[in-house]
């Protein structure tokens, strides 16, 4: 039993945090938010750290990142709300190396191949005409459609399609990411190996990951308005009734934070949903919670544009949701 | 990053589990599992055989019959006794008293009272809380003033603790109490007393509690002599004594396997109601919880393995949350029951229900824990 990165998967999380707070801070964040959306630098210096081929096997020039390799990454994200799209292209890079097409692997390694992942979409059909697929349908609100180079698109049949973009209309979600809605039309596509739900249990641990960085940060500047904002002639921190609401957005974060662990290593292992369902959860619970209360401790301010707290409840308000609400992995633990 | 067990702990976890399934009488696991009243005799009945096999106190050093395991190991065991529903170990003697005296004791009070504890020859209480000092528990009354006689010195006990639980069983207790009211910093003036059941002047009264148990006491003590060897650490450095014991063997306050046994009945007994979504996702939530603290759990149990630091403030959370879990499973339960059945079983969980209300309430109420955090962890 250890409940610690090694020391690779610590210095990767390290330096992706070092180049976070260095060139990636709350002000840069919402230049790149008021912007076009994504900043191709920083992309590249994902790429620079290894990051965009991290989830790619050895063989194929990446370095083989599980859900633990991935997990410091993904806090380390969510600490520093990163609006690139970096989940969905793992999400499609895995789904693409598993499936057989490794030839784009390089452009992906090296940042100039970046892929999005289009899954949840109505009524997509494959067809099959002599050797050439197609898709047809659409998916909507596809994270970084708008960026990418190319899609994995799941079918309704639950097929995996590595696939051109088709058309897509960009717009923000609602925590201020560039996403799109893809309509294919006789899009041109490559059918994919692998079971997509051995990938979303992959990418529902790394969501949990992601979502455990954001409530450190939520629990941190709320601790630290606590212990400045004065009222009454004193700081506020001092009133028990804030101090036991601080506490309790505390146990939430550990408790969620070692459902993280749980997922990340079980996702690695293979073959136990039940937990990775329980892990979300717990985080879908724990992120409603820390981001709600972050927000009301922080009064008025913490509706405020101007801080970054309100932008850590809409992402906190979005990852509860992703790769499935609390409702949906309360049916599927109870089906299991 | 690995959650699992080693082999090595496994093979532990296997050797437990096959000896209580072999010694833990039937008798006494079916009255466990089945909410039913546990006498004195049956407590130290599995008390003495737990010591026959060299395991009633693990934590102890191996000199006193400690059994040098590991924190995991001693957590892997304390959860196979919860989940094999054993007849819990009263913790006043073998944890509190004892680790107190292997801190703070003499050599003379060890060796009288250590091998007793280990052998469920002395039964022991707890005289800390007093109507007027539950939480402000440095406000206590309770006065011992020294003096001498012919017999040596003494000291002379005057006052009154409540919430004593199982006083009436008790041969021995421990007690805070004031031995000089005249300091400013009130902490300063506690001391830590032994005091001998049977000594004259000491009435114990039952304190009946909702679900109709006498579990609990008063105590009163009306010019109790108690000689001077009984105070344990120095005069007035009782608070001392009291703090080290709050921090002292926190780690299974989060009583796991118990509640991971609690779940499986729970499932066993309300398969009927299953299929009821409402009825389900609230037994699943329950259950996330559990692993959530059971995974938090070990978390620190690895720290405290590798940094060899004892726990920290923050395990608070595991009493929290622990109790909040052991209460919200006998919900549910109570809930599984037909309102107006009459049979035994039914009438045990409902009684349950009332009774484990206490366990957000005793060993300092979840407000405190979280008082606690806040100051220690959080810098509040």
């Amino acid at each position: 039993m250890n409940f610690d990165y090694n020391e690779e998967q610590q210095l990767l999380a390290d330096s992706v945090r070092r180049y976070l707070s260095d060139k990636y801070g709350f002000e840069q964040r919402q230049k790149i938010v008021r912007g076009e959306g994504w900043s191709a630098d920083a992309w590249a210096q994902f790429a620079q750290m290894g990051l965009t081929g991290l989830p790619v096997s050895a063989e194929h020039g990446g370095f083989g990142g599980g859900a633990v390799d991935l997990m410091g990454v993904m806090e380390a994200f969510g600490e520093a709300l990163v609006v690139e799209p970096y989940l969905s292209h793992v999400m499609a890079t895995r789904a693409a190396e598993r499936g057989g097409a490794s030839d784009l692997l390089p452009g992906v390694i090296d940042g100039s191949m970046k892929l999005a992942w289009a899954h949840g979409g109505k009524g997509v059909t494959a067809k099959k005409g002599g050797a050439r697929w197609t898709l047809d349908g659409e998916v909507r609100g596809v994270i970084g459609a708008p960026l990418a180079d190319r899609l994995v698109v799941t079918s309704g049949a639950g097929e995996l399609f590595l696939a051109g973009k088709g058309d897509v209309k960009p717009h923000r979600t609602m925590d201020e990411r560039l996403a799109g809605d893809v309509v294919l039309r006789g899009v041109e596509a490559q059918p994919l190996k692998g079971a997509v739900d051995d990938l979303l249990d992959f990418g529902t641990a790394l969501v949990c990951a992601e979502a455990v960085g954001v409530m450190k940060f939520a629990c941190d500047t709320t601790l630290e308005y606590l212990k400045t904002r004065k009222q009454f002639g004193v700081t506020i921190g001092t009133f028990q009734a804030l101090q036991h609401r601080m506490v309790d957005m505390f146990i939430s974060l550990e408790q969620a934070r070692s459902m993280a662990c749980l997922a990340c290593s079980r996702a690695d292992a293979g073959g136990d949903p039940k937990s990775i369902s329980a892990a979300k959860i717990k985080i879908a619970d724990a992120a409603r919670h820390i981001s709600q209360e972050s927000v009301q401790l922080h009064g008025g301010m913490g509706m405020s544009e101007e801080l970054k707290v309100s932008h850590a409840f809409r992402r906190l308000t979005v990852l509860a949701r992703e790769f499935g609400d609390a409702d949906y992995h309360l049916a599927r633990f109870a089906a299991l | 990053m690995d959650l699992n067990y080693s082999a090595e702990e496994l093979a532990f976890r296997d050797e437990v589990r096959a000896w209580l399934r072999a010694n833990l009488p039937q008798d006494l696991r079916e009255k466990v599992e089945n909410y039913q009243h546990l006498s004195k005799d049956d407590l130290m009945r599995w008390h003495r055989i737990l010591a026959g096999k060299g395991w009633v106190a693990p934590a102890w050093p191996k000199e006193w019959g400690g059994t040098g395991w590991n924190v995991v190991q001693r957590y892997l065991f304390e959860e196979e006794l919860g989940y094999a529903g054993a007849p819990p170990i009263i913790p006043f003697g073998v944890t509190m008293c004892a680790a107190v005296l292997l801190r703070f004791g003499t050599e003379a009070q060890k060796k009288r009272f250590l091998p007793r504890i280990y052998n469920g020859d002395d039964f022991w209480c707890q005289g800390y809380s007093e109507p007027g000092s539950g939480s402000d528990l440095a406000s206590l009354k309770t006065r011992a003033v020294r003096s001498s006689d012919k017999g040596g010195g003494h000291y002379v006990v005057n006052g009154q603790k409540i919430w004593t639980t199982l006083a009436h069983y008790a041969d021995w207790i421990f007690c805070l109490v004031r031995t000089d009211p005249t300091l400013e910093k009130r902490q300063e003036g506690i001391s830590f007393l032994l005091i001998d059941m049977k000594t004259p002047g000491i009435t114990v009264r039952p304190l009946i509690l909702m679900d109709g148990a006498h579990e609990v006491n008063e105590v009163f003590f009306d010019d109790v002599k108690v000689p001077a060897e009984n105070l344990v650490h120095e005069e007035g450095k009782g608070w001392t004594v009291a703090k080290y014991l709050l921090g002292y063997e926190r780690m299974n306050t989060g009583r796991i396997g118990e509640s991971k046994r609690q779940l499986h009945r729970l499932k066993q007994y309300a398969a009927p109601m299953m299929g009821a979504s409402r009825w389900r996702d609230r037994l699943t939530r329950m259950e996330v919880e559990l692993t959530a603290l059971e995974i938090t759990n070990l978390r620190f149990l690895d720290r405290m393995r590798r940094t060899g630091q004892p726990p920290g403030a923050d395990v608070s959370m595991l009493k929290i949350k622990g109790t909040e879990i052991q209460q919200g499973l006998t919900e549910l339960m109570m809930e599984a029951t037909d309102p107006a059945a009459s049979d035994e079983l039914s009438t045990a969980i409902g009684k349950r229900y009332l009774s484990m209300r206490k366990t957000t309430i005793y060993a300092g109420s979840n407000e405190i824990q979280r008082n606690i955090i806040a100051k220690m962890t959080l810098g509040l």
